[in-house]
């Protein structure tokens, strides 16, 4: 047996040992998800039980090295752990942004003291992060962002307004981009910062949204006294960072689609419209869009493992992430209108038990979102043209 | 196994777009079309692939092939793709030998060197309607003494106006729509009773009709078990397909390679019309579709060659999406090209017109996809 054979014989023994029958099905919704943070809630035991159980084994992060609180395991070994956690529908143990976001620029660009300092905490699930990117007049256009960070001795004195500021009203830290430098040119003399969200002179406004949540925040910084060492990176070069984080983000929001976990969508339908007398989804027409959409979902599980091998390679094209990015989440968009199609009047119930307090048209309406938040459809593919072919014109 | 060529594929593909490149561009099919060539593609060249090891590279070595497998198959084919180099590749190397290495030790003896070394081409004879049924199969192979008497009719033969050998699926038992019943059988095409046209198709590649009237064939000519031909059949069609997927994605990048060149030089309203946005989105968006494609086929072909449970399923996705795939890339690919794209003298044309018959080969994307809803159950 060769030690990736061993190793994933070990893997599946250990997760079906420790991981919970309760972790073993989808979620029914936002609150399902383990966040982590200085005022974390389990919705339940078997989430903590399992949450305690695979950060001990540093599996909340498996390619991190042990010494920040991760796994240790290299590219191989994770894929494996991936692919046994998949085979028996189990959840990741915790979702946060320090994770799937800030870690890899920390990895990236942090001092030896950052790295020490946040990464085994993200590890730990003990400070939940936000995003302080966009602002009110800066979306798709981030590089105009105004939010400004003054000199004043070793400190900063940041104030400004940001919008679209996921769970800022439940984060322990946030990363945010601030302008330092006015003077040039726009994507100069932005910095990349971390500080406290419990700062004097931080406040967040909830946001609600079409799905009847509110996940994100209309965010204020009034005189934020940060310590320079906080600024991730070199000082005015933030825009590196931020761009390096987005790639991040965009390949972790392409794979947000749940892609071939559970039943198949078309014996989903089937579940609640019935099959005619040869077995058949009931309805053909809607058979022939599951279907259609299942062909495009397979083969973009394909291009995102072919991604993966690309990067171990190092032949991967650094804005591939946006392809991605696009195509996944068009895709979860469909995959969500086929799911309300094939509830038929269930899937329309908001309010009831029954419905998981309206769970699956809630989630229908929360994926509008994917082709907007981390950079929208549009924008993505804006940069394919122009970085990947090469289109002229600015 | 990672989504990518190894370093041998690597050096397949790079011999094969060589030689392909060198001596059958476009202009190569271009002049084949327009002298209506009798043959549908050069001897010569066909003689100088094989002695290349391309010919046999389905073929185990014991019969002087490569014993190469169907990733290595899709590599050749994407090439192929690339500037529509008529050749019997597909219907010889790929669906012929695949279907000749499931045959008896005597079958192969007498087959698989001759193909190898490019002496001998083959044709597989499947379709009767006008959409691909393999399972609607109704020429009838009736007992007849020791073997057989075949009776019925065959289109879209591919290369077969220029086949040494036909392999015909028929019914040796059963009704058309089942499963059980189908067997193979190889036939020499002079033998009495076959009638061949060669049908002039859209795409100027070869292809014939075939009638078999009271054709005599001895038992020895079955190939696999009599009436247990459906499982041989799936196997020989799904890296037929696998095959002519990768096909498409060639023509699709390369068409769409055509095409972002043609953005970057052509100049409307005093601007490359690749600055307009709405193409270049659209440009961006195909770009996307091609990778997920082209990471999709070769996924199929790998479980293909790993006898993976998952291979059929796999291969109904790289069908249907190529077959999609390659429609947008050579609509979009026309279209942006404007008037330029609308006429003969022009390559593109080509593309538009292979990939439609690309697209009917061995099942179309509806027809994949709803293989892919029956493997799913619903
Ligand atoms: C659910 C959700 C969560 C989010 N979470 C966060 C977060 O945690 N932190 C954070 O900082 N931000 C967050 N965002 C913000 C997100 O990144 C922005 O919404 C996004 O970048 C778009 O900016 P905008 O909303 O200002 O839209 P705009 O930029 O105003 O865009 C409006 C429309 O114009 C189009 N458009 C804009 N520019 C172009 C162009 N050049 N070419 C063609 N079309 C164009 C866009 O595609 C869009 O369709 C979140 C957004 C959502 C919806």
């Amino acid at each position: 047996m060769s030690d990736l054979d061993q190793f994933r014989s070990e893997t599946r023994a250990w997760l079906k040992a420790n991981c919970p029958p309760e972790m073993r099905r989808p979620m029914s919704s936002d609150e399902d998800t383990f966040w982590g943070g200085r005022h974390a809630k389990y919705s339940s035991e078997p989430q903590r039980i399992w949450f305690e159980r695979m950060r001990d084994k540093g599996w909340t992060v498996p390619h991190w090295p042990k010494e920040y609180g991760g796994g240790g395991l290299d590219g191989e070994q994770t894929k494996i752990l991936r692919q046994e956690m998949a085979a028996i529908s189990a959840r990741l143990p915790l979702v946060s942004f320090g994770i799937s976001m800030l870690g890899p620029a920390l990895l990236k660009y942090g001092t030896d003291a950052q790295k020490q300092e946040h990464l085994p905490k993200i590890a730990a699930g003990l400070i939940r992060w936000c995003q302080g990117y966009s602002e009110p007049n800066a979306g798709s256009d981030l590089a105009s962002l105004q939010t400004r960070a003054e000199s004043d001795g070793d400190d900063y004195l940041i104030t400004g307004q940001k919008i679209w500021t996921s769970y800022a009203n439940y984060a322990d830290w946030i990363f945010c981009l601030v302008r330092t430098d006015a003077s040039g040119k726009k994507h100069d003399g932005i910095s990349f910062i971390l500080f406290d969200m419990a700062s004097k002179g931080v406040s967040t406004k909830p946001i609600l949204l079409i799905s009847g949540k509110s996940p994100f925040c209309e965010t204020f910084f009034d005189n934020v006294r940060v310590p320079k060492s906080h600024v991730l990176g070199t000082v005015d070069r933030g825009w590196d960072v931020a761009k390096y984080l987005l790639q991040h983000e965009r390949a972790m929001i392409s794979g947000m689609g749940e892609r071939g976990a559970g039943r198949p969508l078309g014996q989903v339908a089937a579940d609640s419209i019935g099959a005619d007398e040869q077995g058949r989804l009931d309805d053909a027409m809607l058979r022939g869009q599951i279907a259609n959409f299942e062909v495009d979902e397979a083969a973009l599980a394909c291009a995102a493992e072919r991604a993966v091998d690309l990067a171990k390679a190092g032949q991967a094209h650094p804005a591939f992430s946006s392809a991605m990015k696009y195509y996944g989440t068009e895709l979860n968009k469909r995959r969500h209108e086929i799911l309300m199609s094939s509830g038929g009047i269930d899937a329309l119930e908001w309010e009831s038990q029954r419905s998981h307090e309206g769970a699956r048209p809630r989630a229908w309406l929360r994926t509008k979102a994917n082709s907007i938040e981390g950079g929208t459809s549009e924008v993505m593919l804006g940069i394919v043209a122009k970085r990947i072919l090469d289109l002229p014109g600015a | 196994m990672p989504l990518l060529l190894n370093e041998e594929q690597t050096m397949l593909r790079d011999s094969a777009r060589g030689f392909i490149g060198d001596k059958a561009p476009v202009s190569h099919f271009r002049q084949l079309r327009d002298s209506k060539d009798a043959t549908g593609f050069s001897r010569d060249y066909w003689r100088a692939f094989s002695e290349m090891g391309f010919a046999g590279l389905l073929v185990p070595e014991a019969f002087g092939g490569s014993g190469l497998g169907a990733v290595e198959a899709g590599v050749v084919m994407e090439e192929i793709g690339r500037t529509l180099m008529p050749s019997p590749f597909f219907s010889t190397a790929v669906l012929g030998v695949s279907a000749l290495n499931r045959g008896s030790d005597a079958q192969k003896a007498e087959y698989l060197t001759k193909i190898a070394n490019g002496a001998l081409l083959a044709a597989l004879a499947i379709d009767e309607g006008a959409k691909h049924r393999p399972l609607q199969t109704a020429m009838k192979a009736a007992r007849s003494g020791n073997g057989f008497k075949l009776n019925g009719a065959k289109a879209f033969v591919v290369d077969g106006h220029t086949a040494d050998l036909l392999i015909v699926a028929a019914r040796s038992a059963g009704a058309p729509g089942e499963r059980d019943g189908l067997t193979l059988f190889l036939v020499d095409p002079k033998a009495k009773g076959i009638a061949l046209e060669r049908t002039a198709m859209v795409d100027s590649h070869n292809a014939a009709r075939v009638t078999f009237e009271n054709v005599e064939v001895t038992a020895d000519s079955v190939l696999g078990d009599v009436d247990q031909g459906g499982a041989l059949l799936d196997s020989v069609l799904n890296i037929g397909r696998g095959a002519v997927a990768a096909e498409m994605v060639g023509l699709s990048d390369e068409v769409f390679g055509r095409t972002v060149t043609y953005l970057k030089e052509r100049k409307q309203f005093g601007k490359l019309i690749g600055e307009f946005q709405a193409l270049q989105h659209r440009a961006a968006h195909l770009y996307t579709e091609i990778e997920v494609t082209r990471a999709a086929v070769l996924k199929a072909l790998q479980l293909i060659d790993d006898g993976a449970p998952t291979a059929p399923a796999a291969i109904a996705v790289a069908k249907a999406k190529a077959g999609t795939t390659a429609t947008l890339a050579v609509q979009e690919g026309v279209q942006m090209h404007g008037g330029m794209g609308m006429t003969d003298q022009f390559d593109i044309g080509f593309f538009m017109k292979r990939a439609r018959v690309c697209q009917e080969l061995l099942g179309d994307s509806n027809y994949h996809a709803d293989q892919l809803a029956r493997l799913k159950n619903y």
